[in-house]
């Protein structure tokens, strides 16, 4: 009785804390502005079982994918035996689907204790990867501290997970012999057997009962602190890699946001359109372009940052960082992330420091639209950063779940140089050019100068 | 260059006719005097296989790439407006650029500000004109070893990298592929304008990097297919003092090196 209310009140402060803090993330993403989706649900369903169920793009480096695998598939499948844990837990029974599905039952559990198997090994060689042979990537300045103890913790957070799967299973494999009242036989289990049989048979009933719960808590609690952990975790991709990748945009690679508004100032000077543009509409403030903030980057862009695992492969091909340049396409999303986190606590505090000073007043709510809190997405990220970008493409290639750091940067391009008129000043006289000669160079000849001589 | 015949489209519309293709040169094309080696190679092609084709001449602008890609949108919607305009008014239907960059703006980007058109990348172009005969290659022998660089606007970009590689082996000329190929190709360094501006603070020069890459595969020739490339990978090679040994071509430049293609 004690473990049933323990358990309900556990699940179901559980259920609370991750409503509010996925509804919280959510919220952060939607700061980010709208803009206008390829509507080919077909097509979006397609890529999101290739490459998040699929994990595509995962096998462009066959070793990690293969463990990676591992330790996903392991997931997926435990997630059943979770099914029951939670049947279980909430009517205070044992084993419940033990006795209707016979021989799956057991089928299914020595699968999950294969899987798990595998999940071990391969959540070792990760954890070896990032601290023994400390690959490269992993240990670049953007994932000093947190990021690189998170890494950890949740690699740390599989061994617990599994532990609890086979200190459950293999005391309830002895118990079975020794209690059959309480234990209903569930068949061998493939690994299980074999660690009742050499090791928890040693060991006395009294210290099994213990051992049976601490594994069956261990599972549980684990699971939960998973989900919760996630919101604060870069783990958050087990879950985000779905609607990122079914989010993708369907448009030609190379091509850049259209700026509409700039489009049809453009027009009307050139008397492209028939009306003249209502100026009015623009007069109030001088619109800003490109993206300081959150609120101005596209609610996609913040999606990618709360989808990046950090694994680095963006940053392992840039040009710009391969040959020492600060920048780094995965500190560009994870600051995305880091910036979203800051605004969505700020706003939420409701405090009205955080209103623009010239539009505070006794009835004004701090809102997305009023919010300045005298930062921006430029105390995250540096003009040196977003301007020493090739454009190269080599990071949006690479993320296995589709994260665009391309398309933050050269929104935040557009700022620097339409909103703030700066940018590097070798741009200047290039601007001039296509400016006055529609040349890139400003040159004395003539264009067709070269077929002419 | 007496041997080369170029048409503008204002010629080919004072005659009332409509040229095969527009071939689009843009900046580098035109005004780099390495750029217009590659332009001129380009038109003798097209001369030998007997293409009909017309250049804008004094009226092409730049596509806007740079100026889009450095933020500056408002410079980049005047750009291709104004060729769009000119484009839509000499009624065009099919353009073939030598410049990847054009190709991706022109292709990718001028049709949601109404410039609809076929697009083509003169190595895809090339590819088709052998493939139909148009462009006799049979004589043509390389027995220099090669390797190819993808730049990123044609390859991972807009996902060409057969054309380039096809026309290399239809002329016999294998390959000597560099570790980062394809989609994983390595950047050269000129792209978002990065070509027009120093670049930030680093360890080395990104074309250095992939130079260096070039170099190591003992290639005597580097295959490219953009201007902006093959400025960069020249400037990388002299860093190792390779640039006497090392030529680095446009495919079209590989092409009219053996003399052996037959007039059509």
């Amino acid at each position: 009785m004690i473990q049933q209310l323990i358990f309900t009140i556990v699940t179901l402060a559980t259920i609370f804390l991750s409503y509010r803090a996925y509804s919280f993330i959510i919220k952060n993403i939607k700061y980010g502005r709208d803009y206008e989706l390829v509507k080919d649900k077909p097509a979006r369903w397609k890529t999101m079982i290739l490459v998040a169920l699929g994990q595509g793009k995962m096998f462009k480096y066959f070793l990690p994918a293969l463990f990676h695998l591992f330790i996903y598939v392991a997931f997926i499948f435990t997630q059943i035996e979770l099914i029951e844990i939670l049947v279980d837990g909430f009517f205070g029974k044992h084993r419940i689907f033990a006795a209707p599905l016979g021989g799956f039952y057991t089928f299914i559990i020595s699968l999950i204790e294969l899987l798990s198997v595998l999940a071990f090994i391969a959540t070792i060689i990760f954890l070896s990867r990032r601290n023994i042979i400390k690959v490269k990537r992993f240990h670049k300045p953007e994932m000093k501290g947190w990021p690189f103890t998170d890494a950890n913790l949740i690699l740390l957070g599989e061994i617990l997970l599994i532990t609890g799967i086979f200190l459950a299973n293999s005391s309830d494999l002895v118990l079975q012999t020794r209690l059959p009242e309480h234990f209903h036989h569930t068949g061998q289990f493939a690994v299980s057997t074999y660690l009742a049989k050499y090791i928890f048979n040693n060991f006395n009933t009294g210290t099994l009962l213990v051992l049976e719960r601490i594994g069956w808590w261990l599972h549980l609690s684990v699971v939960y602190g998973f989900i919760l952990y996630l919101t604060i975790s870069k783990h958050l991709h087990l879950i985000f890699a779905f609607p990122n990748t079914f989010f993708t945009p369907l448009t030609p690679r190379g091509k850049m946001e259209n700026m509409p508004i700039i489009m049809n100032e453009v027009k009307s000077m050139m008397g492209l359109t028939e009306e003249a543009m209502d100026m009015g509409e623009m007069s109030e403030e001088i619109p800003e372009f490109g993206a300081q903030d959150i609120m101005g980057l596209k609610w996609k862009n913040i999606l990618d940052a709360y989808t990046c695992t950090e694994c680095g492969r963006c940053t392992d091909n840039c040009p710009a960082n391969i040959t020492g340049k600060i920048l780094s396409p995965r500190k560009i999303v994870m600051m995305v992330r880091d910036r979203a986190e800051e605004v969505g606590r700020k706003i939420r505090s409701k405090d009205s420091k955080y209103i623009r000073e010239e539009l505070r007043g006794e009835n004004v709510n701090l809102t997305p639209e009023n919010f300045n809190d005298g930062k921006s997405l430029f105390d995250y990220i540096s003009d040196e950063e977003i301007f020493a970008c090739t454009t190269c493409n080599a990071c949006v290639e690479q993320c296995p779940v589709l994260i665009n750091p391309l398309d933050i940067i050269l929104q935040m391009r557009r700022y620097r140089i339409l909103t703030d008129s700066a940018g590097p000043s070798d741009w200047m006289p290039m601007f001039t050019s296509l400016e006055n000669s529609g040349s890139v160079w400003q040159m004395q000849e003539e264009r067709d100068a070269w077929f002419k001589d | 260059m007496a041997n080369l015949e170029v048409k503008t489209m204002a010629e080919f519309a004072a005659e009332g006719k409509e040229p095969e293709i527009l071939y689009w040169v843009g900046c580098a094309g035109s005004y780099d005097a390495r750029a217009q080696k590659i332009s001129k190679a380009f038109v003798k092609l097209l001369n030998k296989a007997g293409v009909s084709f017309a250049v804008l001449g004094n009226e092409e602008s730049c596509c806007g790439d740079p100026a889009r890609r450095a933020g500056n949108e408002f410079v980049f919607q005047m750009l291709a407006l104004q060729n769009i305009e000119l484009l839509n008014g000499y009624n065009i239907k099919k353009i073939v650029t030598a410049c990847p960059h054009g190709y991706n703006t022109l292709k990718n980007e001028y049709s949601e500000l109404g410039g609809n058109f076929e697009v083509v990348h003169h190595t895809q172009f090339i590819e088709e004109l052998i493939a139909a005969g148009r462009l006799d290659i049979s004589n043509f022998s390389e027995s220099i070893k090669v390797t190819y660089h993808d730049s990123c606007y044609l390859g991972r970009i807009n996902g060409e990298y057969k054309a380039p590689r096809n026309i290399l082996n239809s002329v016999h000329i294998g390959i000597t592929e560099m570790d980062r190929s394809a989609e994983n190709g390595f950047c050269c360094g000129a792209g978002g304008a990065q070509m027009f501006k120093e670049e930030e603070k680093g360890e080395k020069r990104v074309n250095e990097e992939r130079a260096k890459e070039a170099i190591d595969t003992g290639a005597k020739i580097i295959a490219a297919n953009c201007p902006f490339c093959i400025t960069m990978l020249e400037d990388g090679l002299k860093a190792y003092e390779k640039e006497d040994e090392i030529k680095v071509l446009d495919i079209a430049e590989i092409l009219i090196r053996n003399e052996t293609i037959e007039d059509k």
